[in-house]
């Protein structure tokens, strides 16, 4: 069963002039990892900021967790936690204080407190630190301290903007854990971002935003499907031939010269024994025929790429 | 599955403040009633604040600064005073007033300086929230907008009245150390209203810090704007006044009742100046024979006792227009920070 935690019906927003958010319609299932995706402007944080009811609408409806957030702000955001893009923390308090400070203006039950932040910190590795002035943290640390903030406060739904930006691979790997765990546990998580191989690696679904609306919304692999109709890239290194010769394989979509004798083919299915067939009957070199798996960054450029050229 | 949707059968608590803003929405085209109480996590917001202010460096050098000339200032005095001991009913009052050269009296040193302090309170309240990215984490939390920035301004005017109780005190124990008298119960009730105007005078500076760091993103701006304002009241106000007062009842040199008239509007003028406000309400109460601020004709003098104190309820009365116009300008300055605030968008 599926339970919808946003639905947003036309939902725009204009600063004076500037359409930031167009005719948005979204609705955002419960226990969903869900992934905004677009360029910067393309009204992903504007997004964000309707549904937690920190900006009001030009015009449209939006229900989150079944509240307005206009009007109910705070039933919204009782349930809702939300990590915004480069979080910042009181620099001259402890990572304790901090999160002991949003645990009273969350109205937590004061004995509930401290053992609720410390089995926070466990979970992000923040434990040691904890009596150190954020001051001292690094941005890894921020942002694994603003997840503390979300566990402890218990919410339902965890709003991430640009989690990762900023962050080392190795933090960037430890971050998408604690995502998935927050999922595991029942969590609907809406993050936005642009680093597309971390979404595709945990977004069950996602949508992409382009001048304020949503160009295509779906599952990774369906995206792939319609966006790029192939889904199987592979890579051709082979001297002196002439991709004419790859002509009448079922299944090739279209093939891209990335350098001289070397190209890239997509294709809907596995065609590398036909290709490497015709490249040996060309009596070319054969150097390298290797499979990969089209990625969501495929489809962002294609996507972006279609509408430049349909402007 | 459809979300249950709330039917507008609770009926939401509508505060002043929510009632105030209602009536701004009116004309802003803004429709709708928000649930819960906007005090929610205000005692959280006021105790961090208040913290956050004590232990801050910059409070501390001022509060230092403060002390030490405050104590110059009262040493100074009360050498001037042990002359006149005994010819004064109210020479604990003094303390406050009397001036010996080259230092001024404590009531201007502290004309000058409780702006200095509120401003250091308030210039970077909200803008420094921005700066610091903490702003959009806060108020995803569970409260609304008014909390943080009532917390913010009660924590500031907290901060401001225990800086000058604490002040006070000290000035007391001072005066009883070096005087040899103890404080009569009337030169206390009147020490302690000053104290209270004192409070008044440094909320209207904290609401003008405020509303700047609501107006400006930039800390440095905002710290800038306020001093700017307080040099203006502080040093300029008296000439400018004057000036303006030149051109719109300019003085007729064989009419006397226009110099009367120029009079009344230059005073009028100075009187938008909060410091002038200040120094008139704390004259009258630590001076106790301060009959008024205005002129006094000869006919009006028939009949006084020069020098002669006033009794307090006489003093309150005379400074009464000026001591509500500074709660009531107080008052007008934060509703106007908050409602710049209100209408500000979370996003830089």
């Amino acid at each position: 069963m599926t339970t919808p935690v946003i639905e947003a019906k036309a939902l725009t927003k204009r600063y004076g002039s500037q359409v930031a958010v167009d005719r948005l319609d979204l609705t955002i299932n419960k226990g969903e990892v869900f992934g905004l995706l677009g360029p910067n402007g393309a009204g992903k944080t504007t997004t964000i900021l309707m549904i937690l009811g920190l900006t009001e609408p030009t015009g449209g409806t939006i229900a989150t967790v079944g509240f307005d957030p206009l009007h109910q702000p705070l039933e919204v955001k009782r349930r809702v936690g939300y990590l915004p893009d480069s979080v910042g923390f009181y620099d001259n308090m402890t990572g304790r204080d901090n999160l002991r400070y949003t645990a009273r203006l969350g109205g937590i039950p004061r004995i509930a407190v401290d053992s609720r932040i410390t089995t926070a910190l466990e979970r992000v590795d923040l434990v040691a630190a904890a009596e150190r002035p954020v001051a001292t943290y690094s941005r890894g640390m921020r942002q694994r301290l603003g997840i503390a903030e979300i566990i402890m406060r218990r919410v339902d739904v965890a709003i991430l903007d640009e989690p990762t930006n900023g962050l080392d691979p190795q933090s960037t790997q430890e971050f998408l854990e604690l995502i998935r765990s927050l999922k595991a546990e029942g969590m609907t998580v809406i993050l936005s971002s642009h680093l597309l191989d971390l979404v595709q690696s945990i977004c069950d679904r996602v949508a992409l935003f382009s001048n304020g609306k949503i160009g295509v919304m779906g599952k990774v692999t369906d995206l792939m499907r319609d966006v790029l109709g192939a889904t199987t890239v592979i890579q051709l290194d082979a001297e002196g031939f002439d991709t004419a010769k790859l002509e009448g394989i079922a299944g090739i979509e279209r093939i891209t010269r990335l350098a001289d004798g070397s190209w890239r083919i997509d294709a809907s299915r596995d065609v590398r024994g036909e290709v490497a067939r015709r490249v040996i009957e060309a009596g070319a070199n054969l150097e390298r025929l290797s499979l990969g798996m089209a990625t969501l960054q495929d489809v962002y450029t294609r996507f972006f790429e279609g509408k430049r050229h349909a402007a | 599955m459809q979300p249950e949707q709330k039917s507008g059968i609770t009926a939401p608590r509508k505060g002043w403040i929510q009632s105030v803003k209602d009536g701004f929405d009116g004309f802003s085209g803004r429709t709708g009633v928000r649930e819960g109480s906007p005090w929610t996590g205000l005692g959280a917001v006021v105790e961090r604040e208040f913290n956050d202010n004590l232990t801050s460096t910059r409070m501390r050098m001022l509060q230092a600064l403060v002390f030490v000339t405050g104590f110059a200032a009262a040493y100074s005095a009360i050498g001037q005073i042990k002359d006149v001991v005994g010819e004064d009913p109210f020479v604990f009052l003094k303390i406050f007033t009397v001036s010996k050269e080259p230092l001024p009296s404590f009531l201007a040193f502290l004309g000058f300086l409780i702006p200095i302090v509120a401003i250091t309170l308030g210039f970077d309240a909200v803008n420094g929230e921005f700066n610091r990215r903490t702003m959009s984490r806060i108020l995803a939390q569970p409260i609304y907008r008014d909390a943080l920035l009532v917390g913010k301004f009660l924590a500031g005017l907290a901060t401001l009245a225990v800086f000058l109780v604490a002040l006070w005190l000290f000035m007391m124990g001072l005066g009883i150390l070096l005087l040899g008298l103890a404080p009569a119960g009337e030169e206390i009730l009147r020490s302690v209203l000053f104290l209270i105007a004192a409070i008044a005078y440094g909320g209207v500076w904290l609401a003008i810090a405020i509303l700047f760091s609501i107006v400006f993103r930039s800390t440095a701006t905002s710290a800038l704007a306020s001093l700017s304002l307080w040099l203006l009241f502080a040093v300029f106000w008296p000439m400018i006044a004057s000036m303006i007062a030149g051109v719109i009842s300019p003085i007729d040199p064989f009419d006397p009742r226009t110099q009367i008239a120029a009079f009344d509007t230059q005073q009028s003028i100075e009187r938008l100046s909060p410091n002038t406000l200040f120094a008139e309400t704390a004259m009258a109460l630590l001076n106790p024979s301060t009959r008024t601020f205005g002129l006094v004709m000869m006919s009006q003098l028939q009949g006084m006792v020069r020098g002669a104190p006033l009794p307090l309820g006489q003093s309150l009365l005379l400074i009464w227009p000026q001591l509500a116009s500074l709660i009531a300008g107080l008052v007008l300055l934060f509703t106007l920070a908050y409602i710049a605030f209100q209408r500000q968008e979370v996003r830089a």
